[in-house]
């Protein structure tokens, strides 16, 4: 069931949006006229006020959608495995000494060798969701694949380069 | 010397001391306006320092700092949210006006000012300070609150109100004899209507005549049409700042945005020379008579705004301590309580009415933000708890 969203104006100032999640908490981004964005946590006594607000600059509003918007990516996958047979999905460490440390992701040829897709890429800075063939791998990047059992093996040993 | 150094010399030390007061008040993080009134008075007449010179430029700034005032309010909102506002919290506004105006006109009465004198008071006790209160909610980490729509909702009611009150004041204050003051009364409501009707249809295009993306291009533009529209109401007897405030509302989009940008330095200037100006012509003589009568005003309309926060706020389903938050947020009165009475002093209205206004807003100003943080002491939110709880209780049973 999609969370409800609600909006609230505020003259002169901005708008509001809340999300009330299943377990009673308000959320709520608040996006300033003056292009600030605030973002704010409803205390637990008293659901109307605001416990903790935290001021977002324009990188970290980027950086905290991606990070969310790729977990979101993942728990969309892990539900995929419950529903189609014979589909996994798999996180791959790329280690140090893996031939493709610094090469783009095309070049594992993935795709045609083990018929797998990288439909992301983990790493520390965030979520590289549907990498292309162009992204670079780094040592230290989980892959997430999906796949066949087999293909996901075959993949994993690929990376490796064993 | 000549006259022209020393003119130069003491409008130099004025803007200098302003800049003093007001790096001052934010070190004690109050708005600077009390500041700037207090140091008028004390440089005022009857002051410590009489001043002479620049006049003329003290008078013109300040009626320059009204009208840039009331134009920047305008270009805080849209004609769509002013309209909004009006349809969804029309009974909250009611309540306020009625809860608010009443004790102003009240002691105007009983201090034998008269009725003009009555409707300038009830004014002033009326419209709470949207700069101070917004600040204060921005500072205080109240944006996110829930309550603070209903606050914002109330603010933007009074300045709209003030739309169509300070035309009325106007023709009231110049009309002699009931006749003549109804006429001007109707007219002034129609030119305002027909203002407020232009910016509502046709405001793209004024913003389209305006706009530019050169700073200075719209600088000029928008002080330019501001200035003569301003005075073109004044000569209809409308106010000057209400066609300040109607252009504004007018200008809407990116045009809004950025005169807003390029306009904020000049407002800050010369609505500091306002205040300045106000506490410069108040008598500090007039002062002490008053003071009683402003903090007995004070106690009871900060009280009545609590009320109106309070009964707003429980309209809109907010929880009991959201509810005195919306109160108490209401209570500092500010720029438009001295607009006001600078309008009917002007006026010929009896002089201790400013040093009323002045005392009242001082005190209002200064107490309003202590009292805006009382909700957020622990054993008040422990007591609004309780009540909350209590009364979940009975609405389960």
């Amino acid at each position: 069931m999609p969370a409800h969203v609600e909006r609230a104006e505020l003259p002169g100032i901005g708008v509001r949006h809340d999300i009330v999640t299943d377990a009673g908490r308000r959320l709520s981004v608040l996006n300033l006229r003056d292009g600030g964005r605030e973002l704010a946590l409803a205390d637990q006594d008293d659901p109307d006020r605001a416990s903790e607000t935290i001021d977002l600059t324009d990188d970290e509003a980027t950086a905290l959608s991606e990070v969310l918007g790729g977990s979101l990516i993942l728990t969309q996958l892990a539900g995929l495995r419950e529903q189609v047979a014979g589909l996994s999905i798999e996180q791959i460490p790329v280690r140090a000494d893996s031939p493709f440390v610094g090469r783009p992701l095309g070049d594992t040829k993935a795709r045609t060798r083990t018929r797998c897709s990288i439909v992301a890429i983990l790493r520390e800075t965030g979520v590289l969701p549907a990498p292309g063939p162009a992204d670079l791998l780094h040592s230290g990047d989980t892959l997430v694949a999906v796949g066949t059992r087999d293909g996901l093996d075959h993949l994993v040993r690929l990376v490796a380069g064993s | 010397m000549d006259h022209d150094a020393l003119v130069l010399i003491e409008i130099g030390a004025l803007i200098l001391g302003i800049g003093l007061l007001s790096r001052l008040a934010s070190w004690i993080g109050i708005s600077p306006i009390p500041l700037i009134l207090l140091g008028g008075l004390a440089f005022g007449e009857g002051g410590l320092f009489p001043f002479s010179q620049g006049e003329e430029f003290i008078e013109i700034g300040a009626e320059i700092g009204v009208i840039l005032l009331l134009l920047m309010l305008g270009l805080e909102y849209t004609a769509k949210e002013l309209v909004g506002n009006l349809r969804s919290s029309k009974v909250a506004g009611l309540i306020d006006m009625l809860l608010n105006a009443t004790p102003g006109a009240l002691l105007a009465l009983l201090l034998g000012w008269g009725p003009v004198a009555a409707v300038a008071m009830a004014g002033i006790t009326w419209i709470s300070s949207s700069g101070v209160i917004a600040r204060m909610l921005q500072d205080l980490g109240r944006l996110a609150n829930r309550e603070t729509p209903v606050v914002l909702s109330i603010l933007v009611i009074e300045d709209l109100a003030m739309a169509f009150y300070l035309p009325v004041l106007t023709a009231l204050l110049i009309g002699s004899g009931f006749g003549a003051a109804t006429i001007s009364v109707v007219i002034a409501l129609a030119v305002v209507m027909l203002i407020l009707f232009i910016a509502l249809r046709h405001g793209r295009w004024v913003s389209r005549l305006v706009w530019s993306k050169e700073a200075d291009v719209l600088l000029l533009s928008v002080l330019g049409l501001t200035l003569l529209v301003a005075g073109l109401a004044a000569r209809a007897n409308v106010s000057a700042a209400v066609g300040a405030f109607l252009v504004g509302i007018a200008i809407s989009g990116p045009a809004a945005k950025h005169a807003q940008r390029v306009l904020t330095p000049l407002r800050d200037l010369f609505a500091a020379v306002f205040f300045l100006f106000f506490g410069l012509s108040t008598d500090v003589r007039d002062i002490v008579p008053m003071l009683v009568p402003a903090l007995a005003l004070a106690v009871v309309t900060m009280a009545t705004k609590v009320l109106t926060g309070y009964l707003a706020a429980r309209r809109s389903g907010i929880g009991e301590a959201g509810r005195w938050r919306a109160g108490f947020a209401l209570t500092p009165r500010g720029e438009f309580s001295i607009v006001i009475a600078g309008l009917a002093v002007v006026a010929g209205v009896d002089r201790s009415l400013a040093a009323l206004a002045t005392a009242y807003v001082l005190i209002t100003m200064v107490a309003g933000p202590l009292l805006a943080r009382i909700p957020d002491a622990r054993r008040f939110k422990d007591a609004a708890l309780r009540i909350q709880t209590n009364r979940n209780a009975r609405h389960a049973s």
